[in-house]
């Protein structure tokens, strides 16, 4: 990812090198005071020794790497063995957010081009009508889709009315429910990149290719597909992350009968455990994940392109 | 040459894109009939009534929703606007200024609010701005919004700035453009496709947001969202029901209007 | 762009500059949960600009007080556990003998609890109960035992919500087995454990922003509840019944408390007596449908609220218990029950 939308255009496009100082200054000095020094006190605290109910004492202390890797029994004094709830909720929370993202990028794709190949004046409409829906809340949105799905809700009447099934299906409460509230929460993070990327794609490209008698499913995954991979990768990577650390669809549609990771950092800060240092070191955890995930996904873009 | 079929078009992409609009709209219409129900109750039907309406701007919390919209909508557009600025400068830099070692770093760092869960940012957010001794209120929202709109903002830009070759510029160099005309008369409007999605999914994310408000919002300072949470505590109720449908009808009239105006920018 | 600024400008100082009044007092309280009318009342008689924060959670109030938002505010109304919480976190400042004028309005039996002795740092505001209700069409049999949570039987399995929160859940679970909240008790303390997992496969959610919603759709037939949400939930129409285990069930009390370092401590005193009024009180009560626990607010009561079957235990009920508050230890070990739980 960060080879992708970092090296398109090329390194070699060099226009403005003379003014790239200025012209990154805003993002510096914005993202320094408000993100990096924030995240660098994350780090800290995960460090920390926890204050009962919230807090920390500043005193060093693994306590929390401990927490994640370590299961010492109930009560703590058992000898250590390989915790894996944590690891659990994690692996939960990534193949959710991954089902979502593909589930979005399928839907999301075909919707991005066919927009992108509408007459000019209509495509702006036609953004609206892909954003319009998010001019409401989140939490209302979640709602009113618990409310389509449940048992005796209109999915299942409208269903069982066509004769198309002899049961109502129970969809809340179960993963799929948390999926479709995921997809529906960040469908727009992947349309807008995706239509951004094929708005400009160059048809002659695919002109030529037919010309060449490449068959219409040949040229969009050989050529197609590969020109706008930006606008794809910057989409799976805005609905994939948000989708992990999310907590209203899981909670709301998902029933919340297991943590997500979400759940679970938020429950450290505002629930009853109140442990700070554990809560920054899954925070740290996560984020380190992600990155690893999006490195690796860069090296193998680059050395494609290459 | 004569086209055996176009090109553009594939089988199925239009059904999935009407089968989206509809997965994306029918949680919608939900929302839109039970704004009329004359119960309190979201789930039973009682009839038709605009009594949520009446109750969103005479109720006794219409005070606080409307100064929370307000908060909502001035937040939502400096925020945008700010980000998809600075969103474009670094992009411009990144991608048009050469290789030079800040680069990757600079990337990420701006991808950086994407990557922390925001639960963390919120936290961290509010720790910091009480160590620096940052009072807590309208600004300090404005400000996280800022930062993290940029990465939502800079990604449909980079993706579009990536699809554009520098020659356009060049060539306008070449005939004795400055480097800020280049910028101003061929990259930007180039790039306006990419600009206007990154701006708008800003919008919609600071619209949206509420973890991070939630815990850098200052006493009395509401959002929208934090408004609708806090009510919806004591259960759902129709008068929520009332300000979404509302607040569709805005975005509605905003689609109209910008309908009509590119209409007319063509026509003349 | 430049009328873009100017708006926004305008904007941020009309947000900011509203402050005309003389003196000023920043609540911190429960989203909806006390009348604008009550507010505007108190301001018009004290000349006061009232500033109200809102917080979803007890924890919530505590994490955010901890995270440095002490000294912002004057006045909060944490819940029973809560206020002997914050005390211990050195997060009350004392009302001394005499700064307030209505202290003798408090009933009796609120007047010295223990998470407060005394009444040193707050005055009561509401009180009321948690405990679950039943979806009668589904199920006609008793319902006044903790069974029905913890062992349901078959025709309420994999129809139950619990509240998503640690306190209420694992406090009910205890009254369920007989055991203390705060037990050291390894045994017992596994048994719990075992319990709570085994209940778990006969639960379908865990949620406490539509804990009414679920029984009023039918999505649930039993649901954990509070008892105003339970006599809405009644009111909106769905056949469900408050239950008031023999086993007991658990009693929570809201109070306002003067908070350290408050910047208009005066204010806040005003307040606290202005609450202690009898009238004032009972606006609250008639608005969130809780009971108040201020002697003398009988005749200002919506008279439903007498009568309503959610605040009236009938005489088999067992006892209503508030949750404990356990040392960090024990603490600890609830805590990795509540997440094996959720795992």
């Amino acid at each position: 990812m960060a080879g992708g939308a970092a090296s398109g255009g090329g390194p070699r496009a060099d226009t403005y090198a003379a003014d790239r100082t200025w012209l990154l200054l805003p993002a510096w000095v914005t993202l320094s005071i408000l993100v990096l020094a924030p995240v660098a006190m994350m780090l800290v605290y995960s460090f920390l020794t926890k204050e009962f109910r919230g807090g920390v004492i500043w005193e060093f202390s693994l306590a929390a790497y401990d927490q994640f890797f370590f299961d010492r029994g109930l009560f703590g004094d058992e000898p250590p063995r390989i915790e894996w709830t944590y690891i659990l909720i994690f692996w939960r929370s990534i193949w959710q957010a991954g089902a979502a993202t593909l589930l979005s990028l399928l839907i999301g794709l075909p919707t991005a081009y066919y927009i992108a190949t509408r007459p000019a004046r209509q495509r702006a409409v036609w953004l609206f009508l892909i954003t319009i829906p998010y001019w409401v809340n989140l939490l209302i949105r979640t709602v009113s889709m618990k409310f389509l799905l449940r048992d005796q809700g209109p999915l299942n009447d409208a269903l069982l009315g066509l004769g198309v099934i002899d049961a109502p299906l129970s969809i809340v409460n179960t993963n799929l429910a948390v999926q479709l509230g995921l997809f529906y929460s960040y469908l727009p993070f992947m349309v807008l990149p995706i239509y951004a990327a094929v708005e400009r794609y160059n048809f002659a490209l695919s002109e030529a290719a037919a010309d060449l008698y490449a068959t219409r499913w040949v040229i969009l995954r050989r050529i197609l597909l590969p020109n706008v991979r930006p606008g794809i990768i910057a989409g799976c990577v805005l609905v994939f992350v948000p989708s992990l650390g999310s907590f209203l669809a899981p909670d709301l549609l998902g029933g919340a009968r297991n943590f997500m990771i979400g759940s679970l950092i938020e429950e450290q800060f505002k629930g009853n455990a109140g442990n700070w240092p554990f809560g920054a070191a899954a925070s740290m955890i996560l984020l380190t994940l992600v990155l690893i995930l999006l490195l690796a996904f860069a090296r193998a873009q680059s050395r494609e392109s290459r | 040459m004569a086209k055996r079929y176009d090109l553009r078009v594939y089988p199925g992409f239009r059904a999935v894109t009407f089968l989206c609009l509809f997965v994306l709209y029918a949680p919608l219409v939900v929302v839109m009939v039970y704004s009329f129900n004359a119960s309190p109750s979201i789930t039973n039907w009682e009839g038709l009534s605009l009594r949520w309406y009446a109750d969103v701007f005479t109720g006794p919390e219409s005070a606080k929703f409307k100064a929370a919209a307000r908060n909502s909508f001035v937040i939502a557009l400096v925020a945008a606007s700010v980000a998809t600025a600075i969103a474009t400068l670094s992009a411009t830099a990144i991608l048009r200024g050469g290789r030079f070692r800040l680069r990757l770093v600079s990337f990420g760092l701006i991808s950086l609010p994407l990557m922390v869960p925001e639960i963390v940012t919120a936290v961290a957010t509010l720790i910091f701005f009480n160590a620096i001794g940052f009072d807590r209120g309208l600004l300090t929202i404005l400000l996280a919004h800022i930062a993290f709109c940029i990465p939502f903002a800079y990604l449909p830009i980079a993706a579009r700035m990536q699809g554009i070759e520098d020659t356009y510029e060049q060539a306008a160099m070449d005939l004795y453009a400055t480097r800020r005309q280049a910028f101003v008369r061929v990259l930007l409007p180039l790039m306006m496709p990419g600009i206007v999605s990154g701006f708008l999914l800003a919008f919609i994310v600071s619209l949206d947001d509420f973890i991070i408000t939630n815990f850098v919002k200052g006493a009395g300072v509401e959002t929208l969202p934090t408004a609708i949470f806090g009510s919806v505590k004591q259960g759902i109720r129709p008068n929520i029901m009332a300000i979404s449908t509302m607040l569709l009808a805005v975005s509605v009239v905003m689609v109209t209007l910008s309908w009509l105006i590119s209409r007319r920018d063509t026509t003349r | 762009m430049k009328k873009l600024l100017t708006t926004s400008a305008l904007a941020l100082s009309l947000a900011a500059g509203a402050a005309s009044a003389e003196g000023k007092l920043v609540i911190y309280h429960w989203f909806e949960y006390i009348p604008q009318e009550l507010l505007d009342k108190f301001a018009a008689e004290h000349d006061v600009e009232v500033v109200m924060d809102t917080y979803d959670s007890n924890e919530a109030l505590l994490a955010a007080l901890k995270a440095g938002a002490i000294g912002t505010y004057d006045v909060a109304v944490p819940g029973d556990y809560m206020v002997q919480i914050m005390a211990g976190e050195g997060l009350l400042d004392t009302i001394a003998e005499g700064e307030l004028a209505n202290k003798g309005n408090i009933q009796p039996q609120w007047a010295d609890p223990a998470f407060d002795p005394g009444r040193t740092h707050s005055i009561p505001y509401q009180w009321g109960s948690t405990s679950f209700m039943v979806n009668r069409d589904v199920w006609q049999g008793d319902i006044n035992t903790t069974d029905i949570l913890f062992n349901p039987p078959a025709e309420l399995s994999g129809k139950i919500n619990m509240l998503d929160s640690q306190g209420e859940v694992l406090a009910m679970a205890a009254l369920h087995m007989g055991i203390p909240q705060c037990s050291t008790d390894r045994e017992q303390l596994k048994a719990l454990n075992a319990m709570l997992q085994e209940a778990k496969t006969h639960w379908a959610s865990f949620n406490s922003d539509t804990a009414k919603e679920v029984l009023v759709s039918g999505d649930a037939a039993v649901g954990q509840i509070y008892d105003g949400f339970g006599a809405k939930a009644r009111a909106e129409g769905a056949n469900v019944e408050y239950a008031f285990p023999t086993q007991g069930y658990v009693v929570w009390m809201d109070n306002v408390v003067l908070l350290k370092d408050a910047p208009n401590r005066e204010n806040a005193l005003k307040f606290m007596d202005f609450l202690l009024e009898p009238e004032n009180i009972a606006a609250v009560s008639n608005y969130a449908r809780y009971v108040a626990g201020v002697e003398g607010v009988a005749p200002y009561l919506d008279p439903e609220l007498a009568t309503q079957p959610e605040s009236n235990p009938p005489a088999e009920a067992g006892p209503g218990v508030f949750i404990a508050v356990c040392d960090q230890a024990t603490q600890e070990v609830y805590d990795q029950i509540w997440t094996n739980l959720k795992k």
